[in-house]
């Protein structure tokens, strides 16, 4: 039974943009221009292509289902109403796929690759000594990144919260994307008091304290919605779909503080875009102005909504794990590199110290920020005609 | 100048209510004051009479915009809305939900640390930020310049929090340089106050350096920096003389919008390093779910960073006498 999450759309829509693009680019226009210019940056290849290995992972986590329970002679269970009892845990693909490494885990910490515990324990041996040892591992050497305190596979949760660091990076602009280019268009075209009221609607908001803003939402709506780990029939509308997903609450807020910036750039473009002799001829024609926005100002303010959401990527990366830091991101049982980061604070001051956790955190983290970074520059340069003819 | 500002001030009026109205929708409509109640009495074992009563001693019983019980100005005044956002209006922040202490008072005695720690990460930041950007743009072109953004972009790739913990745990923890983290009143602060502005420093450098970069290579390509080259300065006085100076108005937009913020300390620095300061404050009235300091902090917010666009405003003034404020 597949179980569709709010956040999950996210990636699917994210991967359509992709597919979108990738034929756009044939086509004639300035996609294809800014792409023939990116194509030879080797630089940006590298990080695209490792962008899009991320992105596939959380595709791959994005597609879940929930199984059937079976009974202890394998056979289905059934409710007394005769529908079919499914599982409350909804395992996606990537779950199935690394199967051995989110199953195989040990007692607590080991480090990588290790044949034994990292903390000693009172072991038996078989003559009946006791003596206090390291004791061997239930799947020595396979860890590659070591086991966490509760002696999961570090390695696995890195992975898992990839998914999280793309859907905040990539979903929190999405959301905004429709608001911004209305309201930003609309107080840029028709400027008087429509112009006013928009202004004064984004000037309020930026006014208030991002975090702060974050963190009162979060505490009235993020409270109920989905956090991970088990899905509860309450939860799941129309036997497939679940839309209140702490997640999903998380982007549309950073969404409303990240939205006055691309709003303010659309505005002002808009502004710009009017005075054009195409939009003053369009309008001498007796083009209504809907359609005047929808033909002439909109496909030209797109690049600017592109480099944006390229731009902002990896700043909402970064922002999540220090959200999920102070303790409200992203919730507990859904892998986020900022929780790990938070557990794996004080294991520094442990002796000896723990220091994979925090290892595979920073290195999934920068490998994800970084070539975003890198790509993001790529797209502005090749967009941005300003920049371009320097 | 003045009439500028009085009306700008004026204008920042409607602002605050806008602000005032949002966070008494978010935090009175969809967050009730019962819900709140609940939340700081404890979940269990709750009377109605134990939340009514505790609702009446913060004055959360009456209604939120409009009072139908009362008449004429009494419909408007006696409501939330009214009764705790006003006395906002002359800093009266009333007390708070949980523990009863008088918030403004809380407030001013937090600021310092909070400022402590900002102020010198302020000051030093931009000077080193300069610094190194100018020395990038100065060699602009050579591998210094290459490898110097290829460092920058590095550099912003990194948490903040690995930043901290990093330095925590490498200046504090392994070479015993500095305590890890704690303060200390008047004078005897400073040993606790130089690793959070080292790592804060750092923690934005790469930021900073780049954007300082571009603002100088804008610059430096302008006619005027040729004309200077052209008639025989050397490129060093050109550059601090001439770049300088005028670049400062982008760094200015940039800069002095913060100014004010930095009374409102950094809720992760503060956090990391004990600092009895406002962001450790907020934090803690997160965690403990205290509405009435996050909508003092709140709104406490909203004020910096319109004095901030005011200062900004005021400052390009003084730096280019080009622009009037009229």
């Amino acid at each position: 039974m597949p179980v569709v999450l709010s956040t999950d759309l996210i990636v699917y829509f994210l991967v359509l943009l992709i597919i979108y693009c990738a034929f756009a680019v044939r086509k004639e226009g300035y996609l294809s221009i800014a792409w023939h210019q990116i194509r030879t940056n080797k630089l940006a290849m590298v990080s695209m292509f490792i962008l899009f290995l991320y992105i596939g992972v959380a595709l791959l986590d994005s597609i879940r289902w929930r199984d059937v329970v079976l009974d202890s002679e394998g056979r289905v269970m059934h409710k007394e109403d005769g529908s079919v009892i499914y599982s409350p845990q909804a395992l996606s693909l990537l779950d199935r796929l690394l199967h051995d490494m989110r199953v195989n885990t040990e007692k607590t910490f080991s480090a990588p690759l290790a044949t034994h515990l990292y903390v000693k324990e009172t072991i038996e041996l078989p003559d009946g000594t006791r003596i206090r040892d390291y004791p061997p591992l239930k799947y020595p050497g396979t860890h590659l990144l070591g086991t966490d305190k509760v002696g999961n596979d570090v390695l696995f949760s890195a992975i898992k919260g990839i998914r999280t660091g793309i859907v905040i990076g990539t979903g929190t602009t999405i959301i905004i994307i429709p608001f911004a280019i209305l309201f930003g268009v609309l107080a840029g075209f028709y400027g008087g008091v429509v112009d006013d009221i928009i202004q004064y609607i984004y000037t309020t908001l930026s006014s208030i304290p991002s975090v702060l803003l974050i963190v009162a939402f979060m505490l009235i709506f993020g409270e109920r919605g989905y956090q991970g780990g088990l899905i509860t029939e309450e939860d799941i509308f129309f036997k497939i779909f679940v839309p209140n997903d702490r997640l999903f609450w998380l982007c549309v807020i950073m969404g409303i503080t990240s939205w006055t910036d691309l709003c303010r750039l659309l505005r002002g473009e808009t502004l710009k875009l009017r005075e054009m002799d195409y939009v003053q001829a369009a309008r001498a024609f007796g083009v209504s102005s809907l359609r005047i926005i929808y033909r002439h100002i909109v496909p030209n303010v797109m690049h600017i909504v592109l480099i944006t959401f390229v731009l902002q990527f990896s700043g909402l990366v970064l922002a999540e794990a220090i959200l999920s830091y102070i303790g409200i991101g992203v919730g507990p049982e859904m892998g986020s590199w900022g929780n790990m980061i938070n557990t794996a604070r004080l294991e520094l001051s442990r002796e000896p110290i723990v220091w994979w956790n925090l290892f595979a955190a920073f290195i999934f983290m920068f490998g994800l920020v970084l070539p975003a970074n890198i790509f993001g520059d790529a797209v502005r340069d090749a967009l941005d005609p300003r920049l371009r003819v320097r | 100048m003045l009439a500028y500002i009085i009306r700008r001030v004026l204008y920042a009026f409607p602002i605050i209510m806008g602000v005032n109205l949002l966070t008494t929708v978010l935090f009175f409509y969809v967050n009730t004051p019962d819900d709140m109640a609940r939340k700081i009495l404890g979940e269990k074992n709750i009377t109605q009479e134990a939340i009514e009563n505790w609702k009446r001693d913060r004055g959360y019983d009456l209604p939120v915009f409009i009072n139908t019980e009362e008449k004429g100005l009494a419909m408007i005044t006696q409501t939330i809305f009214f009764q705790k956002s006003l006395p906002l209006l002359w800093f009266d922040f009333g007390r708070s939900d949980r523990n009863n202490i008088d918030i403004g008072r809380e407030i001013q005695k937090r600021m310092w640390p909070s400022l402590s720690i900002s102020l010198p990460m302020f000051i030093i930041g931009i000077m080193a930020n300069l610094t190194f950007a100018m020395l990038i743009a100065f060699y602009r072109g050579t591998y210094l310049d290459i490898w110097g953004v290829v460092l920058c972009v590095i550099m912003m790739s990194i948490s903040t929090l690995f930043y901290i913990i990093g330095g925590q745990y490498l200046l504090g923890k392994v070479l015993k340089l500095f305590p890890i983290s704690g303060y200390d009143t008047g004078i005897y602060s400073i040993k606790f106050i130089i690793l959070p502005v080292i790592i804060g420093v750092i923690s934005t450098m790469g930021v900073g350096i780049r954007f300082y970069r571009t603002v100088f290579l804008e610059e430096i390509n302008k006619d005027y920096i040729r004309t200077a080259s052209a008639k025989g300065l050397s490129e060093t006085r050109v550059l601090f003389k001439h770049a300088l100076k005028n670049a400062m108005i982008p760094v200015l937009t940039n800069v002095v919008v913060s100014i004010p913020f930095l009374f409102y300390g950094s809720l992760i620095m503060e956090a990391f390093f004990a600092i009895p300061g406002l962001g450790s404050f907020t934090i803690d009235a997160i965690q403990a779910q205290d509405f009435a300091i996050v909508r003092s902090m709140v709104y406490l917010g909203s004020i910096l960073y319109i004095v901030g666009l005011i200062l900004t405003d005021i400052s390009y003034t003084l730096v280019d006498p080009r622009i009037r404020l009229e």
